[in-house]
């Protein structure tokens, strides 16, 4: 392997990673403040995918408008599911909520098939995310260095939310301990709901970048990104908005130096990444920048 | 009392059994088809041939209605074979047809044949789907001859020499037609150079691509799905992997254009069928019909499943109608000769229940599928 194809592979892998970590970080940030693991993110991300869709061809917005009509109305659809679905059950125990989010996942998903169908719909990649820069024989599409900076700034901030806002404050307050945060006159429905806008908004960006990337989408389509970001959340350290974007680097670069330098185990490379999460759960419950249960989390 | 009642529910039975056989003459057909999922495409334009098929000819000869009942398998193996269980124990259907893919098949036939019920699938080209089975069959040629047919074109046609195979490790289609592929090709003196694999739920193909490229052949040969190879091209396009791409049947759909844009003008792929290059009466019939109903040309999934309908109502006139059991039915079906179906002459082996057929070869060209030639058996 010559030198052009290793750097091309790096590329390659830092940009598929950050577009693991950009969905991973929506992925943890709901888990780090209510304990819930929101398997119906992955279609949250789908949800958002047709909205943009819809935006574009059915209402000629231009694509920007688009875009940004479809990360509010994904964010509201987010406080809504929580309210109708999560909200009841705030004291049930964890295992009904889990249930319920894989309720919600597979609702939504066979709501877009009735909508929808199921014959996947073509994306319309906006011409500035479509070109490529060549550098040397190496090639950057230009969607491959936009996501990271996209990742890294929204990374940015929602570390700045956390820990310089009023809100931020009663998010990791209430990661702690939600009844005396409720008493000391915190609106936590109110806090939660913005927690979930946040994530379902980060959804829908992670789901516009996906498709921009593969621009296919059926509304099935948020199940493996689902997954490999709860991979990268639970690598990371579930609840660890930092350790979800390190947890997406990994996997996404591991995954394609697995298939640059085993070919022959290509086919096989969604087994790795949950390979790595089975290890870390077996030796490192707490993943790379998991919570230090003495000092808080995020 | 007891006795009373017992003799009323007898009777009652009875009567319920008399009046399936004597008034309802019909027979029952399940048909199992990807709906949605990653191949939906295909399962609707099946399903599209089907009804327009049924709409054509709705009864047997003796007036036997044909009764369908579609089930969606999902594009999945445990869909299959869920839906195979649920039209043989539940619905109590006489016949199946299904499914589009040659893994999905493969995972509801064992079903099928231990229940005896005969299952003949439009388009599922794996040679395994039949081997060994007594009442499995199918309407498509098999994948042998495919591989056979583009390996030649590539070197007899196109004069390249030196190919990548992209495999889709998962799908039985891929890997065996790859690998027909790769034996036909080395047979005429072609140079296979790289092998890469990937995974039905893979988007990403970046990797395989700056792989393929360091290698540089002259074709890519990748038997997979439309969506698969539409998302190939685009990505291979952009990271400047401008060689020739080929396929199998599995790319034909319009989601490949849709999806593909220009990035999949030129791919090439043999096929079942092309509504430009009439076989038989039956398919300027059929074409006519379906540009009517549909306001579109028919692809082959969709003519392949016309063809299914056409050959399991052809075997129901022959077992005898409503009396058929499915037995006799399989019989007929693997006995079909020289049937004049949509998608050209069909002939059935009856030992193995494959489709002895012609191919086409079609190119995407400015966004429309072009008929490039017929290659007979």
């Amino acid at each position: 392997m010559d030198l052009t194809t290793i750097l091309q592979q790096l590329v390659n892998g830092i940009s598929l990673g950050s577009l693991y970590g950009l969905v991973a970080i929506g992925y943890t940030m709901v888990y780090g403040v209510i304990r819930l693991i929101n398997f119906a993110h992955g279609d949250i991300m789908m949800v958002g995918m047709y909205f943009a869709v819809t935006g574009i061809v059915a209402m000629f917005l231009p694509w920007w408008a688009a875009f940004l009509l479809s990360m509010v109305a994904t964010a509201l659809l987010g406080v809504l599911v929580d309210r109708l679905a999560y909200k009841p059950l705030r004291n049930a125990s964890r295992i009904s909520a889990l249930i319920t989010a894989i309720g919600v996942s597979f609702f939504l998903e066979n709501l877009f098939l009735v909508v929808f169908g199921g014959v996947p719909k073509a994306f319309p990649v906006p011409s500035v995310f479509g070109g490529v820069i060549n550098v040397n024989g190496v090639i950057f599409p230009n969607i491959a260095i936009i996501t990271p900076i996209i990742a890294i700034a929204f990374l940015l901030i929602l570390l700045f939310i956390l820990h310089k806002t009023k809100y931020g404050m009663a998010m990791r307050a209430l990661s702690f301990d939600m009844e005396t945060v409720r008493i000391m006159g915190v609106n936590v429905d109110m806090i939660i709901s913005i927690v979930f806008a946040i994530g379902s908004f980060l959804a829908a960006v992670g789901g516009i970048f996906w498709a921009m990337r593969y621009p296919a989408i059926n509304p099935l389509i948020g199940i493996m990104p689902g997954l490999k970001a709860f991979a990268a959340a639970v690598l990371g350290g579930i609840g660890s908005v930092m350790g979800a974007a390190v947890g997406g680097f990994v996997i996404g670069l591991s995954e394609i130096l697995i298939v640059a330098l085993f070919p022959p185990l290509a086919g096989y490379k969604d087994a790795f990444a949950f390979l790595f999460l089975i290890f870390v759960l077996l030796f490192k419950p707490t993943g790379i920048m998991g919570e230090d249960l003495e000092r808080g989390r995020f | 009392m007891k006795r009373f009642l017992n003799i009323l529910a007898v009777a009652l039975v009875s009567f319920m059994f008399m009046a399936t056989s004597s008034y309802s003459k019909e027979v029952k057909v399940g048909v199992v088809l990807p709906m949605t999922g990653l191949v939906a495409a295909f399962g609707q334009s099946a399903w599209k041939g089907i009804e327009l098929a049924q709409s054509m000819e709705p009864t047997a000869k003796d007036g036997t209605k044909i009764h369908l009942t579609l089930l969606d398998n999902k594009g999945t193996k445990v869909g299959t074979a869920n839906a195979v269980s649920k039209l043989i124990s539940s619905n109590h259907v006489k016949t199946l047809i299904g499914a589009i893919t040659s893994s999905d098949t493969m995972a509801g036939a064992p079903i099928a044949e231990r229940h005896h019920i005969p299952m003949i699938s439009s388009s599922a080209t794996n040679p395994l789907v039949t081997k060994g089975t007594k009442y499995i069959s199918r309407a498509c040629f098999i994948d042998p001859f495919q591989g056979a047919v583009a390996a030649k074109y590539v070197y007899n046609n196109l004069h390249k020499k030196t190919a990548t195979v992209m495999i889709e490790r998962d799908q039985d289609y891929s890997v065996g037609l790859a690998h027909a592929f790769i034996k036909a090709f080395k047979k005429l003196g072609g140079k296979v150079v790289s092998v890469a694999f990937f995974q039905s739920t893979d988007q990403d193909y970046s990797a395989q691509i700056s792989t393929i490229k360091a290698k540089n052949p002259e074709v890519i040969y990748m038997p997979s799905y439309y969506q698969e190879i539409a998302l190939f091209c685009r990505q291979a396009r952009q990271y400047g992997l401008n060689q020739p791409v080929l396929a199998g049947d599995g790319a034909e759909a319009d989601a490949l254009i849709k999806i593909g844009g220009k990035a999949v003008n030129g791919v090439t792929f043999t096929t079942h069928f092309d509504p430009h290059a009439a076989a038989t009466p039956l398919t300027t019939k059929f074409v006519n019909l379906y540009n009517k109903k549909y306001k579109q040309n028919p692809d082959a999934m969709a003519a392949l499943g016309a063809d299914a309908y056409f050959i399991v109502l052809n075997a129901v006139s022959k077992a005898g109608g409503y009396k058929a059991t499915p037995k006799k039915i399989n019989y007929y079906i693997r006995h079909t000769k020289n049937f004049k179906g949509v998608t050209g002459v069909i002939n059935i082996n009856p030992k193995t229940g494959n489709a002895i057929k012609s191919a086409v070869i079609r190119k995407v060209v400015n966004g429309k599928f072009v008929y490039v030639t017929t290659v007979n058996p």
